[in-house]
């Protein structure tokens, strides 16, 4: 009885251990540089991209899918964003119409899980090679510069001193949690990843459902785009590579199984702070890049490893 | 001496006893037919024997000699194979290389390990000549096999392994009347050669007509075993049920039976059933009895929309075309699966949600949750039910199959439904929860619900049904009325074959 509350414990505020116990470290290794306000404001600004990317994610994994095209839907919605700001004069239609192409491109990855009934896994691979190709066409390769200054709002601006990508993702966090915690919807996605059979049998629409949630990760996806570009200020014609995995790996940091039907979205956020926390911390003890990434692999890995075997180790 | 003996055997899952002390001895080159209700443990059994599961509790010899099993390989090894329903092969696989799996002759050649393809092939054609099913060419892929052929190949695997040990789980099930009688000359002959059968079948007469001697459980019990020329039909069947088959019912509740509420003609569903029409009245409890495989739990699907369905179907006097459970749902025509874990539950999650998930239509407002109802109505269905849980919270997979079955059909009682498809409510739960689901079922009835009942159980279809159906192959076979039937009359008409 208590055993299977405890691999639940485990598996639900583990993560939140670890980011404590990974803070606890640098704040020993570098208290003056790293233990500070204004450090911790530039981990969350540097998190808020992959949290953005990692939540639309969430929705996709929970349905038991994956969505590999999240980084190069970064990368193109960007581009779209600083072309359409620049043709039209106006940030707003570049936005809506980065966010538009986002959400859009998201639904034909879900239409073609749900109806072409591609392996999530293949279809997503597949538009990301496609997606990443038509940025490259789009951009001719270069990148668009000249940005109006509302446009780096996004990504650079500050409301009341809080840069405004943390309030961003604070508002799409809330947003998210509200869905899949109090409403049909979220139930639905839940259900849908936890036994598809059992769901169809309950009357749910499967297939609606489905495509929803890869047109959710585009729209995110989107956003988070936006807000790389404009905080570099251009839209680089390869931006956003790798961003998946970054966004994968909060995810499943964050509990959430793979297998779908199960995960806490407070743990997908605490997942994409490991990974900023890592990277800022690694930094400042000035551990090379190179380094860097073999760390973030083994801690990932461990995490992980660590989670599923505190559910053996409970079960047993 | 008995080549195979278990001493005391008891096995539990998760708190529940399957097995309870079991003592029996299975002599050599003897055909021993075990036979019992669903739910009465023989799977469980003969998986112990063939090392699938630990037991509990108890000792196993095989010639006298203590064995532990802690895998089928080690149950293999000791010359003991059991042949699954569903088979063991790789079906994009050739016969031979199916026979040979996991211990493929090799042969060198300069220095490497070649697989000795030519040696697998010879082995393969003399284990089937000893079968005299040399029909089957050793370089046929698996999944171009029929159904009985494929069972060959399990034997022939078996048998070229040295197994002395053959257990069969219903291996007839899926087998016309010609391929039994083929399946049958062949275990005789292999039982002249010395090799022990055990042999699980819920067709009585088939039992009669090959095995030596038969052991009979029930809930778990060894209820004796004896040999076939010194019983009857009735008395194996008597042994199964048990003498206290008053007390495993509850009292008749009086009901109502109304006007047709649903009309089935003509409807057939791929190779399931074919040409099946009945009427089903309000408050009616309908019984659709028939063996495993009869096509009765696809046509409880069909109707609930989980498979096509050709042919007309009137409910309340309209046509009605269900292309989805949606629509089922909508009009109050609800199912309760036969296998609750793929098609009944979400198992990870936990009861309040499962017990919402198909009724969100009236818990939600505006897609927003309105936790208070669902709670009320995750609270009074459980108490309604007697459902045992340590809270609301508590996650399905958790629970004893009984009250996961009770999670199951309270989602539909929750929305007043007009029918309930109840597709083997019972299999797999305690005697207790059984007489729950019983009292359920009645307290349905009398409420003016519409039942049908699908169920290999007999006793239950007989028991519980206003008027039952019998299937088989695909068709009804006759309509009974069971206060004038007896189990034997509906077993006659569940094995009925076609006539060809």
């Amino acid at each position: 009885m208590s055993k299977t509350m405890n691999s639940d414990f485990i598996r639900k505020y583990g993560v939140i251990f670890g980011l404590g116990g990974i803070i606890v470290f640098f704040a020993i290794e570098s208290p003056q540089y790293f233990f500070t306000i204004s450090n911790f404001m530039l981990i969350s600004k540097q998190s808020s991209i992959n949290a953005l990317l990692a939540i639309g994610q969430m929705f996709v994994i929970l349905t038991a899918g994956i969505d590999l095209s999240v980084g190069s839907m970064a990368g193109l919605t960007g581009a779209i964003a600083a072309g359409v700001t620049i043709l039209t004069g106006s940030v707003f239609w570049g936005f809506l119409a980065g966010l538009a192409v986002g959400a859009g491109l998201g639904a034909v990855n879900g239409i073609i899980v749900a109806l072409a009934k591609v392996p999530a896994f293949i279809a997503t691979l597949a538009t990301m090679s496609a997606i990443a190709g038509i940025t490259l066409i789009y951009t001719q390769g270069q990148p668009i510069w000249n940005l109006p200054k509302e446009f780096t709002f996004a990504g650079q601006g500050e409301i009341g001193d809080i840069p405004f990508p943390i309030i961003l993702m604070a508002i799409v966090f809330i947003i998210a949690w509200i869905i899949l915690t109090f409403t049909k919807y979220g139930r639905h996605v839940y259900a849908v990843g936890g036994n598809i059979r059992a769901s169809r049998a309950a009357g749910i629409k499967i297939k609606s459902v489905l495509i929803s949630v890869y047109t959710i990760s585009g729209f995110l996806a989107a956003l988070g785009g936006i807000v790389l570009a404009s905080r570099l200020g251009t839209a680089e014609p390869t931006a956003g590579t790798g961003y998946e995995l970054d966004a994968i790996a909060a995810v499943v940091l964050g509990g959430t199984s793979l297998f779908g039907g199960e995960g806490w979205i407070v743990g997908t956020i605490v997942g994409a702070y490991i990974i900023g926390v890592l990277n800022n911390g690694m930094t400042i003890m000035n551990i090379s890049p190179y380094y860097q990434e073999v760390v973030k692999g083994v801690v990932i890995l461990l995490a992980v490893m660590l989670t599923s075997f505190g559910k053996k180790f409970w079960n047993e | 001496m008995p080549i195979l003996r278990v001493e005391n055997i008891h096995k539990s899952f998760s708190g529940v006893e399957v097995l309870k002390n079991i003592n029996l001895g299975i002599e050599k080159g003897e055909i021993h037919a075990i036979v019992g209700e669903n739910g009465a443990g023989k799977s469980t059994l003969m998986k112990i024997i063939a090392g699938e599961y630990e037991p509990t509790e108890g000792k196993l010899f095989i010639n006298d000699e203590e064995k532990h099993f802690a895998s089928p390989l080690d149950a293999i090894n000791s010359g003991i194979a059991l042949i699954h329903q569903e088979f063991s092969l790789v079906p994009q696989l050739t016969v031979y290389e199916n026979i040979h799996l996991g211990r493929e002759p090799s042969r060198r050649f300069i220095g490497i390990e070649f697989v000795d393809k030519k040696k697998m092939k010879r082995e393969t054609t003399e284990v089937l000549s000893k079968l005299e099913a040399l029909h089957i060419s050793s370089e046929s892929r698996i999944r171009d096999l029929s159904v009985a052929d494929k069972q060959l190949v399990e034997i022939a695997k078996a048998l070229s392994v040295n197994s002395r040990i053959l257990i069969m789980d219903e291996p007839t099930a899926a087998l016309t009347l010609k391929e039994t009688e083929n399946l049958f000359t062949i275990l005789k002959n292999l039982k002249n050669h010395g090799v022990t059968i055990i042999f699980i079948s819920h067709r009585l007469e088939e039992i009669f007509e090959i095995a030596d001697r038969v052991s009979v459980l029930r809930n778990g019990e060894l209820i004796g075993t004896k040999n076939i020329e010194k019983v009857v039909m009735e008395d194996v069947v008597s042994m199964m049920v048990g003498r206290s088959l008053k007390h495993r019912f509850p009292e008749k509740v009086k009901h109502n039976i109304g006007e047709v509420i649903l009309k089935v003609e003509k409807a057939s569903s791929e190779s399931f059933f074919k040409n099946v029409s009945f009427e089903l009245h309000k408050g009616e409890i309908l019984g659709i009895a028939g063996l495993v495989g009869c096509g009765n739990s696809q046509l409880g699907e069909a109707i609930f929309g989980l498979r096509e369905l050709n042919g007309t179907v009137k409910f309340e006097g309209q046509n009605l075309k269900i292309k989805n459970p949606t629509d089922a749902i909508k009009h109050g025509i609800l199912l309760v699966p036969e296998d609750r874990h793929t098609l009944g539950l979400v198992l990870q999650r936990n009861i309040k949600e499962n017990h919402a998930l198909p009724n969100l239509d009236f818990l939600t407002k505006l897609g927003f949750i309105r936790s208070k109802r669902e709670k009320k109505s995750v609270l009074s269905t459980i108490g309604y039910l007697n459902t045992q849980v340590r809270g609301i919270g508590q996650r399905v997979e958790t629970l004893s199959g009984g009250n996961q079955q009770k999670v199951v059909l309270g989602k539909w009682i929750a929305r007043s439904p007009k029918i309930l498809i109840l597709d083997e409510p019972t299999r797999g739960i305690d005697v207790g929860a059984k007489f729950e689901i019983y009292k359920f079922i009645y307290d349905q009835a009398a409420k003016g619900v519409s039942i049908i009942i699908i169920s290999s159980e007999i006793a239950e279809i007989l028991n519980l049904s206003d008027r039952v159906l019998v299937m088989s192959e695909g068709r009804i076979t006759g309509e009974l009325d069971p206060k004038e039937s007896t189990q034997e009359d509906v077993l006659s008409l569940a094995v009925k074959r076609k006539e060809s």
